[in-house]
């Protein structure tokens, strides 16, 4: 040890030949062309990288989402990094697994602002991980932006550094669905949905929303999410159900409907589900043929339709999706598709935000917050493939279109499409009273 | 829906649970028996069997029917050489210490449940019926002083639901057969019985373990290749079999086949009928809550025959 580091030193001492200045001069060129990408961003203050850490449901309950979640993040930092970056840097997305649990989410947030030194924390979907790490998020002061759909963001259960600004939450979207369900479906409802958070609003919301419509909730039946066999709690559902409405989440959802048609046979009431069900789940799969004529929600339609966007064909193309909702490379592989342009639009939003404000590192994040809470508009375009939103800085919560999709001969069908007013609630809470 | 029917409903699908649960709870009894083997990773070797069946049945491609006849054949024996192996490597090593055996079989859970997360995958995966057809149910209704037939409203069950209980009884009649009338289960039942005296006999010990354990994972299997159609193959499905498993059989006396059989049964029927009146999670509390009793007021379980 002693001799290496004194033959070093010694080497260093003596004089530089014209052979050692060559060489140097020939490892210089090799890491120029062998550089990363961040170093070619030479124009910015700094070429240090915008570090978003992604809290990813690689394992758990969650991984069919996180699977999906992921590839579009990837596109959608690829297509920045293409553009130029974010304020002339570049963007680099640091994925973290936190296994669809809360305990696990907590840490997960505590290791991006320690470890990483990340400049924001981004893509969480299931609600309970959201509730979970919000609090930490909170007290690290860490910008938080989750693709989640949950209600707790605009109820006022969290703080100022959580938003959502790229997916619709609950709330908004089931008060859209009731005018359709009680005109067109039937009155009486019953509901299934899985027990926790996410079911809950499902729960509270639409019960609410069908009463306004003069409809009413015959049963509630909540079904543990980990939950692998369902008949059990089909006999619950009253003989005079007109329409089940039902949401699932889980590794088991397609046991689910299976067992919901093999319960019913025949003699179906109307079902509208929440494509939940049936998220990365192939339509045309055995058993599920009783759903054809049967109606759901989707986020965003699965199925290319005739009149598809110039955006919603871009989205497609870049994340690697085909025109039934399935990757490029594996048509068995369908993907989330009602839910992951979320992630796509919220990372559009984080740079706007980023350079609406001048963003230049985390002693800036007070700003980026505020940069996004004075957002508004969000026009249809190849940042919200999904459509046209409204953003409310005080409920950190976005607006935006829904959609209803009728199952014919096996594809998903366009039927209705709600006005982003059809999700409008009053505010529950003003985030922006809240220090930073 | 009507009382009738209801409880119907509730038995059939009881009986499916119990089918499945006496399958892969008589395999953990088995190893127990023979091998006084407290085997924590008998949950994984049914997740293996499950994952391996959708492997088999993609490999078979094309016809569901010749997929899922090539599961039913292949994966237990795989999963059964599988755990022969693991008894051969791992735990004669330890010299089948009580508890060491625990921390090893632990160990082994979790080499399984990781190395499947990271090949096969955190999905959930689909593994398509060889046959499934509905068959409603009817039901007798007195109306005026006269009999007469109807089918009420989600009384049925599939063909492959069926097929599964009876399947069951068949390899549960196989497991006797062998245990009473074949050479293999005498000297099986002599470890049981005296390791020492089989030992002192000539009867190769080392060998009747690797069977045994071999024979108690594939069981397990058997069971996720059965399930599998209704179920989907995913990488965390080991942990509820495992449970009820440990349940049936401390209730039915730990090591007694017929006693592990007879308390699956129990469960099965008891989870079937208190899920559909009152709640699954109610059904779970009971259960657990019975192991409890069981264990204080006679720990020998209700079969057992008073061995330790």
């Amino acid at each position: 040890m002693m001799t290496t580091t004194k033959t070093v030193a010694e080497k260093a001492a003596s004089k530089p030949t014209r052979r050692d200045a060559l060489r140097t001069l020939g490892l210089g060129g090799a890491v120029a062309a062998s550089m990363p990408l961040w170093a070619r961003y030479a124009g910015a203050q700094t070429a240090e990288p915008i570090k978003v850490g992604f809290q990813v449901h690689r394992t758990g309950i969650g991984a069919a989402y996180g699977r999906w979640y992921d590839r579009t993040t990837s596109a959608a930092a690829a297509l920045i990094n293409e553009q130029g970056g974010i304020n002339g840097r570049p963007l680099e997305v640091i994925a973290e697994d936190d296994g669809t649990d809360p305990k696990r989410g907590a840490e997960v947030v505590e290791k991006f602002a320690a470890k990483h030194n990340c400049d924001i924390g981004f893509g969480t979907l299931f609600s309970h991980v959201v509730i979970g790490s919000a609090p930490r998020v909170g007290e690290l002061k860490l910008p938080y932006f989750v693709v989640s759909e949950g209600h707790h963001v605009a109820s006022g259960m969290l703080n100022r550094y959580t938003l959502q600004p790229g997916i619709t939450d609950v709330k908004s979207q089931v008060q859209a669905m009731a005018p359709f369900v009680a005109d067109n479906l039937g009155k009486k409802v019953t509901m299934v949905f899985p027990d926790f958070a996410f079911g809950h609003d499902h729960r509270d919301y639409f019960t609410a929303a069908i009463e306004a419509q003069g409809g009413e909730v015959l049963e509630h039946i909540a079904i543990p999410p980990t939950e692998t066999s369902f008949t059990k709690y089909f006999p619950k559902i009253p003989r005079e159900t007109e329409v089940i409405y039902h949401v699932m989440v889980g590794p088991a959802v397609l046991t689910f409907v299976k067992e919901l048609g093999e319960f019913f046979g025949p003699q179906r009431p109307e079902m509208f589900g929440f494509i939940d069900s049936l998220e990365a789940v192939d339509i045309g799969s055995p058993g599920l043929e009783f759903l054809d004529g049967t109606y759901f929600w989707e986020g965003n339609p699965r199925y290319a339709q005739e009149n598809q966007s110039e955006y919603d064909a871009f989205f497609r193309e870049r994340v690697g999706v085909d025109a039934n909702g399935a990757s490029v490379s594996d048509p068995r592989d369908v993907s989330t598709y009602a839910h992951m342009f979320g992630c796509w639009e919220t990372l559009h939003v984080v740079k706007a935000g980023m350079e609406a404000s001048g963003y230049r590192g985390t002693q800036d994040r007070a700003a980026l917050i505020e940069a996004v809470e004075a957002m508004t508009d969000l026009p249809h375009s190849i940042a919200h493939p999904q459509g046209a939103k409204v953003f409310n800085g005080k409920t950190h919560q976005v607006f935006g279109k829904q959609y209803i999709s009728k199952v014919v001969d096996g594809k998903m069908l366009l039927v209705h499409t709600t006005s982003i007013e059809d999700t409008f609630y009053p505010d529950e809470v003003d985030y922006t009273t809240q220090s930073l | 829906m009507d009382f009738g029917p209801y409880l119907m409903l509730a038995i059939m699908e009881g009986a499916l649970t119990a089918a499945v649960l006496a399958l892969t709870a008589s395999g953990l009894a088995l190893v127990f028996g023979v091998m006084r083997v407290v085997n924590v990773a008998h949950g994984e070797f049914f997740m293996l069997g499950a994952v391996l069946a959708w492997w088999v049945t993609q490999l078979a491609g094309g016809s569901p029917v010749l997929g899922f006849l090539l599961a039913l054949c292949v994966v237990p024996v795989l999963v059964g050489m599988l755990a022969a192996f693991v008894d051969m490597t791992i735990l004669k090593r330890i010299n089948y210490d009580p508890e060491r055996t625990i921390v090893a079989t632990i160990g082994i859970l979790y080499i399984l449940q990781q190395v499947t997360l990271m090949t096969y995958g955190p999905e959930a995966r689909p593994v398509a019926p060889p046959f499934n057809a509905r068959i409603a149910l009817p039901w007798i209704d007195m109306s005026d002083g006269t009999l007469r037939l109807y089918w009420p409203w989600g009384l049925s069950i599939t063909s492959y639901k069926l097929f599964v209980i009876g399947a069951a009884c068949v390899v549960l009649l196989g497991l006797w057969a062998l245990m009473t009338k074949t050479k293999l289960g005498l000297l099986m039942r002599a470890t049981e019985q005296d390791r020492e005296m089989a030992l002192a006999f000539g009867i190769p010990v080392q060998r009747i373990y690797a069977i045994a354990f071999g024979l108690g994972a594939g069981m397990a299997a058997l069971a996720a290749v059965l399930i599998v159609p209704i179920q989907q193959a995913h990488y965390l499905m080991g942990g509820d079999p495992l449970l009820l498993s440990f349940i049936v059989v401390i209730i039915g006396g730990l090591g007694s086949l017929p006693g592990a059989i007879l308390a699956a049964l129990l469960i099965g029927l008891s989870d079937g009928i208190i899920s559909i009146f009152f709640s699954p999670t109610l059904a779970k509390i009971f259960a657990t809550l019975f192991v409890a009793f069981v264990l204080v007021f006679r720990p020998k379980g209700l079969w057992g025959t008073g061995k330790p």
